[in-house]
């Protein structure tokens, strides 16, 4: 359903051009779940921000049900690494999920059925009337989740999603994530620099290479489901599978020559 | 005193007792003084003077006639401000065309330019509106400008992906995040209005309470010059109340201090 063909982006030109991403190729199937990885710097982000339409690519394009994206679709959500910033401070919770649905691209009938709906499904609630301040870091990270599913969308866009809060709060939203998945039915892309989290929660995992990045190697994931983190985590498929990637992401001319 | 930090009712009590002692020691100073020499009226002769000519004789003759000024020159320069920040901050060619301008247009002494208006717009109203419009409208213009500049770019995305443009964008998303800003500079006006609504009735004018302070010194009469001082710094406090009681409810939202 989304397609990204020779997908490229240079920042800047001349001397200073600075090239984040070279002919990037991959597709991701409705309803998957692909994980993204790379090393650092690898412009995870400038792919992202390609991918939902909000940095127009150099070359290549990225298609979403055939379709080139120039604008961020409205079939699309994405859920940022900073919800402190993602969030609208002035809004309370509720209104922050309801805003995209009463005076965003998808204007639905019943918004607040939705917002309710989607403040269940990710367990808050109780707090549709505090502001996001009002709530910890793992909360808001949910809210913007609410607010993403709430939207509707086919495909969901995850930068870096859990890299602001602890670790156990960590594990609860990937699990978190990983049954909304199920519920509403939707895509996901998951942009992350987590090995672990990579394998962990995706179908497929595609590995960029280190900058001017190209998509070095793409895995099946085919770890059983449902997914939970003490079972999946001991299988010693699991075990070869993140040695694996993580042998691509650190020392890719190491790798024995299976490609 | 680190309880002072914590208990409210503390804080009150402690600025009130102090308070009372200021006024006591001036009260006892000033009865000590007004026995020997005529420029220093007691309690007593100010407070006469302050209920016959405030309560309520020259409300209409001086206060009012002040209060109008203030707000009108105020209220352009809030709304002025606020629409070239917007401007300034949303046009980097704009911004930085004005920024020479702006720099030396606010650094001229708010004082220097009571005489030039007086040549342009006489002794009346209208000077006195120009010139608190003027230069109440640089603080404004400032921060609302800056915080346009520091609108966070994961924000804005975010209105973007969910699809929110237009003027409900900005109504929605882009004001209530500037707003902050905005009061902030709203705040430095209202005591700038202040002080330069007294300047400019001592120059030019014919009533309002900095002709009546102005008047009562030319004229020897202490206990009305006092009286005229005190309501102007009555009128000070309440009028940032007030504004501190808009943006309470404006920014009932914001993240108080201390839970940061």
């Amino acid at each position: 359903m989304l397609e990204v063909v020779g997908l490229g982006k240079t920042y800047g030109s001349g001397a200073k051009a600075k090239t984040a991403i070279d002919r990037l190729d991959f597709s991701v199937e409705t309803g998957e779940f692909v994980g993204i990885v790379g090393p650092s710097g690898a412009g995870k982000t400038t792919l992202l921000k390609c991918m939902s339409g909000l940095l127009a690519p150099t070359t290549g394009q990225v298609t979403l049900n055939g379709k080139p994206i120039t604008e961020p679709p409205v079939e699309m959500a994405v859920v940022f690494q900073d919800y402190s910033r993602s969030l609208f401070a002035w809004f309370t919770i509720e209104r922050n999920v309801e805003l995209p649905l009463r005076h965003g691209g998808n204007r639905i009938k019943d918004p607040a059925a939705a917002a309710a709906e989607a403040l269940k499904a990710v367990g808050l609630e109780g707090h549709e009337k505090s502001y996001p301040w009002q709530l910890s870091g793992g909360m808001q990270q949910r809210v913007a989740i609410a607010r993403a599913l709430a939207y509707q969308p086919q495909v969901l866009l995850m930068d870096e999603p859990f890299a602001s809060v602890d670790a156990q709060t960590r594990a609860e939203l990937e699990d978190l994530v990983l049954r909304v998945r199920e519920q509403f039915g939707v895509t996901i892309i998951l942009v992350t620099h987590d090995i672990d989290e990579a394998v962990y929660m995706s179908d497929r995992v595609v590995v960029l290479s280190r900058p001017p990045s190209t998509v070095q190697e793409v895995l099946t994931i085919d770890l059983p489901k449902p997914r939970s983190q003490s079972a999946t985590k001991t299988l010693p498929e699991y075990a070869a599978l993140r040695t694996r990637v993580y042998e691509e992401i650190v020392a890719p001319e190491n790798r024995p020559s299976h490609v | 005193m680190r309880w002072l930090n914590h208990s409210r009712s503390g804080r009150v009590v402690v600025g009130a007792t102090a308070s009372a002692l200021m006024i006591l020691a001036a009260w006892l100073f000033t009865e000590s003084k007004s026995e020997t020499s005529y420029i220093w009226p007691t309690f007593g002769q100010v407070w006469t003077s302050f209920r016959e000519t405030w309560l309520f004789s020259h409300v209409g003759s001086d206060v009012w006639p002040s209060l109008r000024r203030m707000f009108v020159g105020y209220g352009i320069a809030a709304v002025a401000g606020v629409a070239v920040g917007f401007v300034l901050g949303s046009s980097k060619v704009l911004d930085a065309m004005a920024t020479p301008v702006v720099s030396f247009l606010r650094s001229i002494p708010a004082a220097a330019l009571l005489p030039p208006a007086i040549v342009l717009f006489g002794i009346g109203d209208l000077t006195k509106i120009v010139v608190i419009a003027f230069v109440c409208c640089w603080p404004i213009i400032l921060n609302t400008r800056d915080g346009v500049l520091e609108l966070d770019d994961t924000m804005l995305a975010s209105a973007r992906i969910y699809g929110i443009t237009g003027v409900r964008r900005f109504g929605l998303i882009v004001l209530p995040a500037v707003a902050p800003r905005i009061f902030a500079g709203l705040r430095i006006s209202l005591s700038i209005a202040i002080l330069l609504l007294v300047t400019s009735e001592m120059v030019a004018s014919v009533n309002g309470i900095g002709y009546f302070v102005f008047l009562a010194q030319q004229q020897f009469a202490v206990d009305d010059m006092w009286a005229g001082v005190i309501l102007l710094g009555l009128l000070g406090v309440v009028l940032n109340y007030l504004l501190s009681l808009v943006e309470r409810f404006v920014l009932r939202w914001h993240q108080p201090a201390d839970h940061a």
